[in-house]
């Protein structure tokens, strides 16, 4: 009975308490949110984008239908109309990296933030109000940008979003805002002026303008399932940047760096340290690279996880939609290496089959997809590794229909070099994500250019040491014995 | 009210703030004075719970600034270096802005805005936009929002420093009522030391993060500068035979000529009450004709210099 009397009292109390808090994180955001209403700099391309792309995008596709109409080609514009319409919702919810950068970056530049942190707020009440303050605005604007652009598309060419759509186009458009506003928040903290901040914004758009080309090949396949996927991606994504942001957001970090400098000699020296074996060879391999795999486990856990479950779906989705007819398992061809090299310099992927060009093309990949983790917060590195493996598994699960043994087929074609060149691949593709990812962490003493040159040293490191030996073995096992062992394999199926 | 003990605050290997003990109590204003970067700023921010101490303790308002922060900061009005105001807002939205924040009703933040825009002369700006603010109107708005929720404690840093000689005035007398009427306990950091020593009670003086000095300004004068320094000038020039009566006079004071010119002389004594009554007794039965004896004003600024020259003195 006390008990529930308790509670009964208690209830009210405690949402009373939440009220409270929750109250001075309103009186932020909708401060910072008529703040931003004034600035003509950012009302007015907004407005622009949501009454006249619409009418852009509608004057585009109606052009567009009636031109691939002539030649019975009307499906592909329809499917662009969607993707038309995340277009229109995407470009004033990029407004939010703007404004997230001017709300966290231009108030410690303006020296306005200090009298903020001198009062009882919390370092998470400052944090939300500023995260709502920069997301709420230019999600509004996007909602209406694609609200106005559905009723012209509807009334102009009588196409309307099923409310599934519409719905998922919202979700896509809300998840995205967030992760351009905490990523411009660590961004932030990485920097101390808008102008730089403003720079280092481009390793958070460049990702995004990739993640909606991602969408748009979804849209055209209407593979709601896959945008469903890059949802949960970004909302995994914001999580982790809202955590992070929560981390490096206090009032010690944001009053303790004053000046970003690049300090040519130190990083330097650290590029040096990192990327060199500090105590010979025997100790390179003994000490320093097990300590740098440990450090790795995080990234190359996930990397598995991502690229061998990514790969195995791309296979399994190819597999069940694009199914090879039996002819394309006819091996007779291909009883003897000659003929399986002669086939495999037929596809144009290598110059010559030789050592040297399958070794240089491995390490030319990884090194490429390693330069695209620094644009794409190490995504890209990943996508570039579950590609090849989603062709594997495609050809695996496809071998497995046709009734061959599968076990057969990845033992005898990809594991005499792949048993070297996965882990190799996936050891680059680990750290790589690593370099990516470096700007997503709290910066360091030194400033966050110091953190970055360290994981390109220790890459630069893993690739020569540990990569290049091991691609340059499985180059040699993939020109000398995997071809022999499917030409066996192949002749005797 | 104010309790700084053994406070120690690091940024990376940097010692900004070392070892600084001190207190204010209800009613005092103390000066923090020193150079720039000698530690004053990060020593506020520490008191404000803005920043957390490396090691050591700082109570405000009987409250630890380090394990309650959010009561501290409530307790504490500051007023920062720059005025860091939001220049699309009008004076009073501002001002509204953070009564709101520390939980001021709408009614009460309104009648508070009208006192104090009243009493610093406000009231006729407060609807326009920040941004068009004089840099002395700007201080004097984040000196109002510092007062918004009536602080027990107020950390003031440079708070006249780009007013006028009238609104300094204001702002001067402002803060006297405040020590005085109000009994609040006040931290000035200023480099205006005329200004510091018309407020404040006592005062410290910080290099390299250390306190090197620290009493009230009459107090170090007098340690630093020797005893008060007179001046006796007489009305006629030739004063020939008056120096050695001046000189016995004041030994039997027990004090001493310093310097002494054609129809001047100046002496140090410890007690001035007595020695400068003898002195003029003494003149005055040798029918001298004396002139003025005041006493030879010895700035704060050599009190500062010499402290921040030369480090601690005692």
């Amino acid at each position: 009975m006390a008990n529930t009397q308790e509670r009964v009292q208690g209830f009210p109390t405690f949402w009373r308490t939440v009220a409270a808090e929750v109250r001075p994180v309103w009186v932020v955001a909708s401060r910072e949110m008529i703040d931003t209403l004034r600035d003509w700099r950012i009302v007015l391309p907004i407005v622009v984008l949501v009454l006249g792309f619409p009418f852009l995008a509608n004057f585009a596709a109606s052009r567009g239908i009636a031109f691939v109409n002539q030649y019975g080609a009307n499906l592909i514009m329809e499917r662009m109309l969607p993707f038309l319409m995340l277009t229109v919702g995407f470009f004033p919810s990029s407004f939010s990296l703007v404004i997230a950068l001017e709300t966290f970056m231009g108030e410690k530049e303006r020296r306005s933030l200090e009298p903020l942190l001198a009062t009882p707020l919390t370092d998470l009440q400052l944090y939300v109000g500023k995260l709502l303050a920069a997301t709420i605005p230019p999600v509004l604007a996007s909602y209406l940008g694609m609200g106005f652009y559905v009723i012209l598309v509807g009334t102009s060419m009588d196409w309307w979003p099923t409310l599934y759509l519409l719905f998922l186009g919202f979700v896509l458009s809300t998840a995205q805002a967030l992760v351009m506003v905490a990523g411009a928040i660590v961004v932030s903290s990485q920097s101390t002026s808008v102008r730089a901040a403003n720079l280092l914004a481009s390793f958070i758009i460049i990702p995004m303008a990739f993640l909606l080309q991602a969408e748009a090949s979804m849209l055209l396949f209407a593979n709601y399932t896959a945008l469903w996927a890059i949802v949960a991606f970004l909302l995994v994504l914001n999580i982790l940047l809202i955590r992070l942001g929560l981390r490096i957001f206090d009032r010690e970090h944001l009053l303790g760096r004053d000046i970003d400098t690049l300090d040519i000699a130190k990083s330097w020296r650290t590029l040096w340290q990192a990327a060199w074996p500090q105590h010979g060879l025997a100790a390179l391999y003994r000490h320093e690279i097990p300590a740098l795999l440990k450090r790795l486990r995080p990234e190359l856990l996930l990397t598995c996880l991502v690229v061998l479950g990514g790969g195995a779906w791309i296979g399994a989705w190819g597999t069940a939609n694009y199914t090879l007819p039996p002819q394309a398992f006819d091996f007779g061809a291909f009883t003897n290496p000659e003929a399986l090299e002669s086939a495999v310099a037929q596809t144009g992927l290598l110059t010559s089959f030789s050592t040297g060009t399958i070794w240089w093309h491995n390490l030319r990949t990884l090194a490429g997809a390693a330069l695209l983790a620094l644009f794409s917060m190490g995504v890209l590195t990943l996508l570039m590794l579950m590609a090849p493996l989603g062709i594997i598994f495609y050809l695996t699960f496809q071998v497995a229909v046709a009734g061959i043994n599968p076990w057969l087929f990845v033992a005898v074609l990809v594991l005499p070099h792949g048993i070297l060149e996965l882990p190799a691949a996936i050891l680059a593709t680990a750290q790589a994500m690593r370099m990516g990812d470096i700007i997503l962490s709290p910066p360091e003493q030194g400033g966050g250019v110091i953190g970055m040159v360290r994981e390109i040293g220790y890459f630069v490191k893993l690739f020569v040491t540990v990569v290049a030996p091991l691609l340059l073995a499985a180059a040699w096992i993939e020109r000398w014995v995997t071809p022999y062992l499917a030409a066996r394999f192949l002749g005797g199926s | 009210m104010i309790e700084l003990e053994a406070l120690t605050k690091h940024f990376d290997t940097i010692v900004a703030v070392n070892n600084i003990t001190l207190t204010v109590q209800a009613g005092e204003v103390l000066a923090l004075l020193g150079p720039n970067g000698a530690g004053k700023t990060t020593t506020v921010r520490m008191l404000s719970a803005v920043l957390k101490p490396t090691s050591g303790h700082a109570r405000v308002a009987g409250y630890d600034a380090a394990t309650h922060a959010r009561t501290v900061r409530a307790h504490v009005g500051v007023l920062t270096e720059a005025p860091g105001l939001y220049t699309r807002m009008s004076g009073r939205e501002y001002l509204d802005f953070f009564g709101n924040l520390r939980g001021m009703g709408a009614a009460q933040r309104r009648e508070r805005i009208k006192f104090l825009a009243d009493w610093f002369k406000m009231t006729d700006a407060l609807d326009r936009r920040l941004g068009e603010y004089s840099k002395g109107m700007a201080q004097k708005i984040a000196l109002i929002r510092t007062l918004m929720h009536d602080p027990p404690v107020l950390l003031l840093d440079e708070p006249t420093s780009a007013m006028d000689p009238e609104s300094a005035r204001l702002e001067r007398d402002a803060i006297l009522q405040m020590r005085d009427d109000e009994r609040r306990a006040i931290i000035l950091c200023t480099h205006n030391l005329p200004e510091a020593e018309e407020l404040a009670d006592r005062m410290a003086i910080i290099r390299h993060g250390e306190i090197i000095e620290c009493g009230a300004p009459a107090e170090l004068k007098s340690r630093l500068l020797g005893p008060p320094l007179m001046e006796l000038r007489f009305a006629a020039e030739p004063q020939n035979g008056l120096l050695p009566l001046v000189e016995r006079a004041l030994a039997a004071q027990g004090a001493a000529v310093q310097e002494a010119g054609a129809s001047w002389v100046r002496y140090r004594t410890t007690t001035p009450h007595a020695t400068n009554p003898a002195l003029l007794q003494a003149l005055a039965d040798a029918k001298a004709s004396v002139l003025t004896l005041s006493e030879v004003t010895q700035s704060l600024e050599a009190v500062y210099l010499r402290v921040i020259n030369e480090g601690a003195v005692n």
